[in-house]
């Protein structure tokens, strides 16, 4: 088994609306992921996805809970020197590439800020250098080091938004949805590049999405996620075989499959979260076959072992 | 036995730039039968959102209709003055957007929002709108339509704002509905639900469908045929069926080939290579050419036609030449066929 690369537990983050009431956008949700791996995470808008990536990235102050990186500790109070090294190591690809590329900078100094802000290159060439090497590696020509966002596809900013990431050489790298705003013909050239870096540089991806069928061919294992909680937890094809909680098994029901004489016919689930008779029986995550963990209860948890059985 | 309710014949749409004329739509011809689903898919730029706004006469002031004709009733929609449209739009012809917070008015009850287009369109007085609009919002499975009807769209969910938009579109009991990508600023299981939704109104109102989207997903589960779009063109056409199981057009061979669906771990996926062409100057020739493996030289110098491959199946690709050399699908792609119809015939459809 490979080294833990990045430990979240009992992460908590809750936002304010007013004075009396909050969201509860994520949880009381843990996890690791393995140096290496792809974890996905996938749930419907407002499952709080987004908000785990960000809080782990530190964009925002997390409420509760503890996430720890390397081994080190890296969410709360921090000094200076180590929160510099973790934004050296963890890095963050967006949705929509051309809101996270500034419109008036060119791609040269949009790449080199990480070089810039960690002062990793000692003269201008060798800067000059480092971003031409990571153009190169997600398929760009230095001469595009030049030109501005405006100038490029939806493909080729997001190849862009890419380079940004890797420039200061990260081990785990955060991908919020970096596909769903591309077209069909160019989301698989993305995952393709995304898959070959991840080979090539020894990256970590924790991938964003809610496109399951991307998810499931992109990742190792799988998180889904409902309400800011963790529902189901499992190897992405022991999810896809098996899956046992009832919002993940609707999930999956309502994806359509490019298949017309099966689609015709396909059933789906509807989830009804009222199905789950929490008041005394408290539901925590439970590990049902090795590596497979579901949200329920003890009683739901005998259910689930006599289905599988 | 199939009546042809709607028929685009050879349209032709550009639109006035600075950088000169972009050719969005280019000879695009198709009939739409009755009570059909017809899918148009394409990536962004291949015109289909274009050719629909053609049908709805809701093309921006810059654009210029060259040629072509559609043809309703007998009458050519694209011949007729602002005033003459708008006793069709929305009375015959309606549609439905991507995004229901822009197609909704944000400082408007939905209940008048629904009445307005009964009054406007039918002659409805007040009471009697009203009695229609709380109808349709049961109808589009909207619960307590008393309360809802004097809400507001910042009320109501994705989902919801859609069911709205739906119920708005099918007030006036038109003959088509246009969906422009009606699902994709969605969640997928609000998706199901809404394509459900459109499949039972669909069966309710007899109403034909045109159905843009590039989730080549919803095009299984919604459409009875497919068109499928590039560079302004219809390149390949067909039922479903036709079209997943016998795909004959590069393109469709590669969009295909690209979804991740039942792709194998560790298998790369099949991307095509390159981005759509600039429709300023669109390529001579097949536009695909420079993206496909399989250009011949005559992909570069003329247009392919339409080549019909059977009664419902049409692509336009030299490839179907009689003299073209015959050529393999992706070898990931014919597998994948392979699996599905061994699957379908065996009876199994898991």
């Amino acid at each position: 088994m490979s080294n833990v690369l990045l430990k979240v537990e009992h992460l908590k983050q809750y936002f304010k609306l007013d004075r009396k009431s909050k969201v509860k956008a994520v949880d009381d949700v843990s996890f690791d992921i393995y140096e290496g791996e792809t974890f996905g995470l996938v749930g419907e808008s407002g499952s709080g996805k987004t908000t785990i990536g960000r809080s782990i990235i530190r964009l925002y102050d997390i409420t509760g809970g503890n996430v720890t990186f390397e081994g080190k500790q890296a969410s709360g109070k921090l000094k200076k020197e180590e929160r510099a090294s973790i934004a050296r190591n963890m890095q963050m690809i967006f949705q929509d590439p051309m809101a996270c590329l500034n419109p008036r900078m060119n791609i040269r100094d949009i790449v080199a800020e990480g070089i810039d802000i960690h002062k990793l290159a000692k003269t201008k060439e060798e800067r000059d250098e480092m971003v031409y090497a990571i153009l190169a590696k997600v398929g760009l020509a230095r001469e595009h080091a030049g030109r501005y966002p405006h100038e490029f596809s939806g493909g080729q900013r997001q190849r862009i938004g890419i380079a940004r990431a890797l420039i200061t050489n990260p081990k785990l790298v955060i991908c919020d949805e970096p596909i769903s705003a591309l077209d069909v013909s160019i989301q698989s050239q993305v995952v393709n590049l995304l898959k070959k870096l991840q080979k090539e540089l020894g990256l970590t991806y924790l991938f964003i999405a809610h496109d399951l069928s991307m998810v499931r061919y992109i990742s190792d294992r799988i998180a889904v996620m409902h309400k800011g909680k963790i529902v189901e937890l499992a190897d992405a094809e022991e999810l896809y075989n098996n899956p046992l909680h009832p919002y993940t098994r609707s999930l999956m029901s309502a994806i359509p499959t490019p298949d017309p004489k099966s689609e015709k016919q396909r059933a789906r689930f509807a989830y009804d979260p009222s199905q789950h008779d929490y008041t005394t029986d408290e539901p925590k995550m439970r590990e049902i076959r090795p590596k497979h963990f579901i949200y329920c209860n003890e009683k739901e948890f005998q259910a689930y072992q006599t289905e599988i059985a | 036995m199939k009546e042809t309710v709607l028929s685009v014949k050879n349209l032709t749409v550009s639109f006035k730039t600075h950088g000169g004329m972009v050719q969005a739509v280019r000879d695009v011809s198709f009939d739409l039968y009755q009570g059909e689903t017809l899918a148009i898919v394409g990536e962004s730029g291949s015109g289909k959102s274009v050719t629909s706004k053609s049908i709805m006469g809701l093309l921006s002031p810059n654009a210029v209709i060259e040629k072509g004709e559609i043809l309703y009733n007998g009458t050519n929609l694209l011949k007729l003055s602002e005033n003459d449209f708008s006793k069709y739009r929305g009375a015959d012809i309606a549609m439905v957007f991507q995004d229901p917070m822009t197609s909704l008015n944000p400082v408007m009850t939905i209940g008048d929002q629904i009445s307005e287009s009964l009054i406007n369109n039918l002659k409805y007085t007040k009471e009697q709108a009203k009695a229609r609009s709380l109808e349709l919002i049961s109808l589009v499975g909207i619960d307590s339509p008393e309360k809802r009807f004097k809400q507001y769209p910042h009320q109501f969910s994705g989902g919801m704002r859609q069911r709205i938009v739906i119920a708005i579109a099918l007030s006036c009991n038109p003959k088509i509905l246009i969906c422009d990508e009606p699902t994709t600023a969605l969640d997928v299981t609000t998706q199901a639900q809404i394509l459900e939704l459109i499949k039972d109104l669909q069966q309710h109102f007899g109403v034909s469908v045109i159905f843009i989207t590039h989730d080549l997903g919803v095009v299984a589960n919604m459409s009875d045929r497919v068109g499928v779009m590039y560079a302004g063109k219809i390149v390949e056409i067909g039922t479903v069926e036709d079209v997943y199981y016998d795909p004959r057009h590069p393109y469709t061979w590669g969009l295909l080939a690209s979804i991740p669906a039942f792709q194998a771990k560790g298998v790369e996926l099949y991307a095509i290579p390159g981005a759509p062409p600039q429709m300023i100057n669109p390529p001579k020739g097949d536009a695909f050419s420079l993206r496909s493996d399989w250009s011949m030289k005559v992909d570069f110098v003329h247009q392919p036609p339409m080549f019909k491959i059977s009664e419902t199946h049409s692509a336009a690709t030299w490839l179907l030449h009689p003299n073209a050399p015959k050529v393999d699908r992706p070898a990931q792609l014919q597998e994948r066929i392979n699996v599905l119809m061994r699957m379908h015939e065996g009876g199994k459809n898991e």
